[in-house]
């Protein structure tokens, strides 16, 4: 616990010392102090903006683990649908989806946040599906004889077995997506579309030359993807305590 | 009453008539006859690869045959299962981790629409049976191995079964807490009447538990002989699981262990 | 039919389906896409917000301009641009990779370094680095290292490389971590020094756990490139062949369209030159107890 705050510290005062010391120029690396300075001067916009940028993030989130699981169980009900999903969720991991964002501004409109709520959607399905698509085939051989053994139906394999068994694994999904949703949600802003969120103000202050502003910016950004991956993580930490590790 | 006694006895728990099992090339199982009567403890013994696994699961209708007939209770097996005439326990103890002990102990009434009043009752009942009932709202995690082979065992009791498989139940756990788990299932057995089919690879478990232990060789498998186990007979049912250590001793077990060994051996050949 | 078979067949079908569903939405759904309380819930459907996927191929093989004389086709155009960031992207891969396996080294030969690093290093992956991008966007013109003028492309290329080099740090310290006690022991009984054992033990075994790290790695760096290029404005690759589209886009988007096909289809080039690599390792993959 000691050695990484050291280490934290020394990072902030060394870099303090080198860009004064060495006059490096603030388009290069602001001091730590400037960008410091930065965020609680803009702390009313960052937090606004953060608003927006992590608004877009959750609806994205909570829409892409909806499909994305719905997707895993119809996978895993079927071997057609899991044949059919199965290679375009993995081309959809491969691919640059927010480079998708240009082409849902043109189809929803550019003045609505529908189009980067789809990207973080499009993103959040692919980790939610592989993991929940996991868990739902890694039943058991030993609970599957038992099922069998009790005369269970379908329907009740699901029930008593393969969706609970899931359980930790969908939610594995969700505390890897949670912080990629804040990745997509800032980096689309970046393609165009409203000016209101984290990610378009880093891009005009970065071309407005005020880079400790920016540096401020992309702080509160990073600030917005840990509090992402802290609710990711306590979520799945309540709903799969009491189960071993 | 006489009359329901002959019926019963017509009845055996197990009937294997001519069972064979292919599995692909291999053949698993070799015109197997075997006859198990009600309330009788019958273990499964041989080498990897004998047999005796494939065995129990067509009995329990987990595999089917590929030639011959098995009856569970006087019903295919088929029948059996649906109906829920036996109750199995496996090497592991295949508990669901997000149940607690009751609940697991409930599972098979949950299955078959019991309600829930019902269930708690019979589980704590059963609980009980097993001297588990302080643990009946831990999680399986929490318990040791040999208690998640009791909770096991008493969930596959859960249905009141006439039958009782167990498939190298013991297998996973030390030689202390087997010798426990042993007496406690002679215990159990009694109480219940069930018959039980037990699979082992433990000359000793196999004596000390059975009526007659079924010695089985590999490639194809098949039944070379069937020993006597240490209860010759029903009468000495009213053993005490205490007695249980002692029967370890006397010249009686030895010499079963012996001719089980020597079953054993010449199978080999 | 053989699983290879019928595998091909099924992943075609897919993205035929795919197709199909494009086509289907934009049969079905009213032009001007479904509004409700203000919101749109359906998109924008007619030619200028879907095209046709069949519009968007045939723009392949037509003039980037149209009307000027002698110019590349938009396939050409795309395809340049495409391969042209993915050397960008396999280059900070590899540079990301190697700066990667030489922190883990590091870590693993010192514990002190892991316990102060590894908590950043494993919050790096939760944390949006990629915001940077557009404040390493500029260096480019103003800063020259030992006489060499820094190029817009250097940026791009550094982006991709900080993106790959977090996932293949984890990956590689878990598997140079990973062989068992067991074996570590026997390298220790056989009286084998720090280097044998990594040469002859802990690299072999941490290929399983560095191939994934790798894939993960290997898309970052695509995404990295892209959106690098978008933000300094580096001309040549895709990234910057997408906002120029866009802007041109309203009337034509087909354009458009086929430089994000042309991106996609350099993420799976990508993913698939790390499948070769993993086929290349086949021997090291796969454990005992």
């Amino acid at each position: 616990m000691v050695a990484p705050l050291v280490l934290g510290v020394l990072v902030l005062v060394v870099w303090h010392l080198v860009v004064v010391a060495f006059a490096v120029p603030a388009f290069l690396l602001p001091t730590p102090l400037a960008i410091a300075q930065q965020f609680v001067a803009q702390f009313p916009v960052i937090l606004s903006t953060a608003a927006v940028t992590g608004g877009n993030a959750l609806v994205g989130l909570i829409a892409g683990f909806l499909i994305g699981l719905v997707l895993a169980v119809l996978a895993a009900s079927s071997r057609l649908i899991a044949e059919l999903t199965t290679p375009v969720v993995l081309a959809a991991s491969a691919i640059p989806i927010v480079a998708l964002a240009p082409v849902f501004t043109i189809m929803f409109g550019s003045t609505t946040e529908i189009a980067r709520q789809l990207v973080v959607t499009v993103v959040v399905i692919v980790p939610v599906f592989v993991s929940s698509a996991r868990g739902l085939r890694a039943v058991a051989p030993v609970h599957g004889d038992l099922m069998t053994s009790l005369a269970a139906t379908p329907w009740q394999r699901a029930r008593f077995v393969r969706l609970p068994g899931a359980v930790p694994y969908v939610m594995t999904g969700l505390r890897l997506a949670a912080p990629a949703a804040v990745i997509a949600s800032v980096v689309a802003e970046y393609f165009g579309g409203l000016q209101n969120g984290l990610g378009s103000r880093i891009t005009s202050a970065a071309a407005n030359t005020a880079y400790a502003r920016a540096w401020a910016f992309v702080v509160a950004s990073i600030v917005l993807g840990l509090l992402f991956h802290l609710g990711g993580t306590l979520v799945e930490r309540l709903v799969t305590r009491g189960r071993p590790a | 009453m006489s009359e329901l006694a002959s019926a019963k006895s017509a009845r055996s728990a197990v009937e294997l008539d001519g069972v064979d099992k292919r599995f692909g090339d291999v053949q698993a199982l070799s015109g197997i006859e075997l006859t198990l009567d009600d309330g009788e403890f019958v273990s499964l013994i041989g080498p990897s690869g004998c047999g005796k696994s494939t065995l129990l699961r067509v009995v329990a209708d987990l595999e089917q045959p590929t030639a011959g007939t098995v009856q569970v209770g006087g019903k295919p097996a088929r029948q059996a299962r649906l109906d829920q005439d036996y109750g199995i326990a496996f090497q592991q103890s295949g508990l669901l981790e997000w149940r607690t002990v009751a609940e697991n102990v409930e599972l098979p009434l949950h299955v078959h629409g019991v309600g829930k009043a019902e269930r708690r009752a019979r589980a704590a009942e059963l609980l009980e049976l097993v001297g588990l009932a302080d643990f009946a709202g831990s999680r399986p995690a929490q318990l040791s191995g040999g208690m998640q082979q009791r909770v096991a065992i008493a969930r596959a009791l859960a249905p009141q079964p006439k039958l009782l498989l167990m498939d190298e139940p013991f297998g996973a756990l030390d030689e202390m807490t087997r010798e426990r788990m042993q007496a406690e299932l002679l215990r159990i057995a009694r109480e219940s009447g069930a018959a039980v089919l037990f699979v082992t690879h433990s000359i000793p478990e196999a004596v000390v538990l059975s009526d007659r232990v079924v010695v089985m060789t590999p490639r194809p498998g098949r039944i070379t002989e069937i020993v006597d186990g240490r209860r010759p007979g029903r009468d000495a049912a009213e053993l005490e699981p205490d007695d249980v250590e002692d029967v370890r001793e006397t010249a009686a077990f030895f010499a079963a262990v012996t001719a089980v060994r020597e079953a054993l051996r010449k199978g080999h050949q | 039919m053989g699983g290879r078979t019928r595998s091909v067949v099924t992943t075609v079908s897919a993205f035929a389906l795919l197709v199909l569903l494009w086509e289907l939405v934009k049969l079905v759904v009213p032009d001007d896409g479904v509004v409700v309380g203000g919101v749109r819930i359906l998109p924008r459907t007619d030619d200028a917000s879907m095209p046709h996927v069949w519009t968007v191929i045939a723009k392949l093989g037509q003039p980037e301009v149209a009307g000027a004389a002698d110019v590349r086709t938009v396939g050409a155009a795309v395809a340049q641009s495409a391969l042209y960031t993915l050397g960008l992207a396999l280059g900070g891969l590899v540079l990301g990779g190697v700066l990667g396996v030489v922190l883990a080294l590091v870590m693993l030969r010192f514990r002190l370094a892991e316990r102060a690093m590894l908590p950043y290093i494993v919050a790096s992956q939760t944390v949006p680095l990629i915001a940077i991008a557009p404040l390493v966007a500029g260096w480019g013109g103003k800063i020259a290292i030992m006489g060499w003028a820094w190029q817009p492309w250097a940026s791009v290329m550094v982006i991709a490389s900080y993106l790959a080099f977090f996932p293949i740090a984890v990956g590689a310290l878990r598997g140079l971590a990973g062989p068992n006690r067991a074996s570590v022991e026997l390298f220790t009984s056989l009286a084998a020094g720090w280097w044998t054992t990594l040469r002859r033990l802990r690299l072999p075994a941490a290929v399983p756990a560095i191939i994934p790290a790798v894939r993960l790695a290997a898309a970052a760096a695509v995404v990295g490139a892209i959106v690098a290029e978008i933000s300094t404005g580096t001309r040549g690759g895709i990234g910057r062949l997408i906002i120029e589209y866009a802007q041109t886009a309203t009337g034509d988007p087909s354009q458009l369209y086929a430089a994000i096909l042309g991106a996609a289809v350099l993420g799976l080039v990508a993913a698939a030159l790390v499948s070769l690599l993993d086929r290349a390792l086949w021997r090291y993959r796969g454990a005992v107890g």
